[in-house]
């Protein structure tokens, strides 16, 4: 009993771990961080190494013994990496700026305002969530092709412009902002417009914020959907390209590490400036779909 | 006073407003949604070819479903694919997050960087994996140093070895995404059951499987459902790692490298990969209606 006591009365409360327990824990942590970072730190420790290091032997060299950027200059001779870059920029602002314009109007017509035909629309975006993205891809690119808008960054970029998971979660976020709230402004003469901007959109930062950088990452990452659409080179995205130079040109590790970083790199620093919102996202079930 | 504004306009302006600000997201619902639905449906009692119409051939893509070994191969890879990642990625993530739940000094660092995988894309890690799996490469060659293999396992070109690297590199990206949702589930748990099992005289062990499972047991549910569909999805990794080519004879390919497969080129079948696309559908629609109905719950 009194040892109940004593854990109660302490600062952390039940479970504050001794000594031995955080050794344990610490030693845990350890073992998983090297089982997560060091598949990516040997990736770049590869896209430093020069061309007279030996990448293949047998008891390598962690930390590159020559370090040199010329396998970033080299990659990009041999693909235009940074067209692609370019490319994977383009693709992911306009769907980033798309999903803040369009998810963040519908989601407030559909939460706060009445009007007819609502109630079937929103059964319609809640039935496209329980479609996997890849049984209406090739219908998909049918569409686009349809609208000539095949082998284009337009063409990419045009159906996740709009997503429909990010609509719902829109209309979550304005349906948690007090009802009485709006219905005073209601009463004040304001106009939908001006509830909106005033009294919506400061109170739903929080999620805008979430979908635009799942919005961003999605579409940075994505794969299937541009190998697709995509057929010429030099329209390729980051991700495309890295799998066209791995395929043709696989003989040096080097530069496929060079590469891969290029991609991964932004992600990285973007993730690591704004990791609340990603915990956030997920926990407020931002589920990939 | 400023002019009052008619009524009647402002009644049709009322009207009208909700209809313009949903108008853009009801436009992408009907032509990239509700419209390439329907037209899978179409399309797969079709023939039609990226560089010809076709007309409608009645049950032939499903005729044709049943001769193609490609697809025997692709289904039993994903039944594999689920089987295996189904527990690993339900139970290991579930122990992570329990690693990383109580706040220690230098916590957020550690999941912020279990969780760096899941950021980065499918290629991206498929290429790292495909570098350490390589003949030549780290693993293969640690292996030797240590005399643990006389030659190198080909990772990369064997059919199975291909499905298991596939499957180990699904569940290292998995883990942190999983670990997160357990996370926010963990903090639901209450404390005073584990307070009371505690007084109990049970350790930690044994409260792992009588507190914190019991606790997250609808979350468990979700996650399995997550890995079961993700399973089924499965593409870049296989592609990539494969080079594309789906391993020796094609047949470490997943359902969805068929799909993409048949979208073009000269072997290109819209409507075999429509039929395929259907046949995604079916086999995923009822582990997604269980999950809209978890995260209805949830909500």
């Amino acid at each position: 009993m009194a040892d109940l006591k004593r854990r109660r009365g302490g600062r952390g409360g039940f479970g504050a771990p001794g000594p031995g327990e955080l050794v344990l824990r610490y030693t845990l942590l350890l073992l998983v961080l090297a089982i997560t970072v060091l598949p990516f730190l040997w990736q770049l420790s590869t896209s430093l190494k020069g061309p007279y290091e030996d990448v293949f032997a047998q008891t390598p060299s962690f930390v590159p013994l020559q370090p040199t950027l010329e396998n970033y200059a080299k990659v990009a001779a041999t693909i235009p990496v940074w067209t692609y870059a370019l490319n994977s920029l383009i693709v992911a602002v306009i769907v980033v700026g798309g999903n803040a314009v369009g998810a963040t109007l519908a989601g407030f017509a559909l939460a706060r305002l009445e009007f007819r035909g609502a109630k079937l629309l929103l059964a319609l975006f809640l039935s496209t969530l329980v479609l996997p993205g890849e049984v209406t891809i090739i219908s998909q690119y049918v569409t686009v092709r349809s609208m000539g808008l095949a082998d284009t960054l337009l063409g990419v970029a045009l159906p996740g412009t709009i997503g429909m998971l990010n609509v719902l979660l829109m209309r979550t976020a304005f349906q948690a902002i007090p009802k009485e709230m709006d219905e005073a402004a209601v009463i004040d003469g304001a106009t939908p417009w001006q509830r909106l901007v005033h009294l919506g959109l400061p109170n739903v930062r929080g999620m805008l914020s979430v979908i635009t950088i799942f919005a961003f990452i999605g579409a940075w990452d994505d794969f299937l959907w541009p190998l697709i659409v995509l057929n010429d080179p030099k329209n390729f995205t980051l991700t495309v390209g890295l799998q066209y130079l791995n395929g043709t040109f696989s003989a040096n590790p080097r530069l496929i590490a060079a590469g891969t970083m290029i991609s991964f790199l932004p992600i990285v620093i973007l993730f690591a400036s704004l990791q609340r919102f990603f915990f956030r996202g997920v926990a407020e079930g931002a589920i990939k779909g | 006073m400023t002019a009052p504004v008619l009524p009647a306009q402002g009644a049709l302006r009322r009207r009208i407003t909700p209809w313009l600000l949903v108008a853009p997201a009801a436009l992408w619902l009907f032509v990239f949604n509700v419209w390439p639905s329907l037209n899978t449906l179409v399309l797969a009692f079709t023939n039609a070819k990226p560089l010809s119409g076709g007309h409608f051939t009645g049950l032939d893509n499903f005729g044709r479903m049943l001769d193609d070994t490609q697809l025997v191969d692709a289904l039993l890879n994903s039944i594999v694919f689920m089987v295996v990642c189904l527990p690993v990625l339900t139970l290991l993530p579930l122990l992570l997050a329990v690693l990383v739940e109580k706040k220690i000094p230098g916590i957020t660092f550690f999941r912020t960087a279990f969780y760096t995988p899941v950021v980065a894309s499918a290629v991206v890690v498929a290429l790292i994996w495909s570098w350490l799996l390589s003949d030549r490469g780290l693993i293969n060659g640690l292996a030797q140093a240590m005399g643990v293999l006389q030659g190198p396992l080909p990772f990369l070109t064997d059919r199975w070895l291909l499905v298991f690297s596939a499957i180990t590199l699904t569940v290292w990206k998995g883990l942190g995404y999983y670990m997160i949702i357990y996370l926010s589930a963990l903090g639901n748990v209450r404390r005073e059951l584990h307070e009371a099992a505690a007084v109990d005289g049970a350790g930690p062990v044994r409260r792992f499987w009588s507190v914190t499972v019991p606790g997250v047991r609808n979350t468990m549910l979700l996650v399995s459902v997550l890995v079961a569909v993700s399973a089924l999805r499965v593409f870049s990794e296989l592609f990539v790692l494969s080079n594309g080519t789906g391993g020796p004879g094609g047949r470490a390919m997943s359902l969805v490298m068929l799909i993409q497969l048949y979208s073009r080129g000269f072997y290109g079948h819209f409507g075999y990969a429509s039929a395929l696309s259907l046949l995604l559908f079916v086999i995923t629609i009822g582990p997604m209606l269980l999950l809209a109905r978890l995260n209805r719950k949830a909500a």
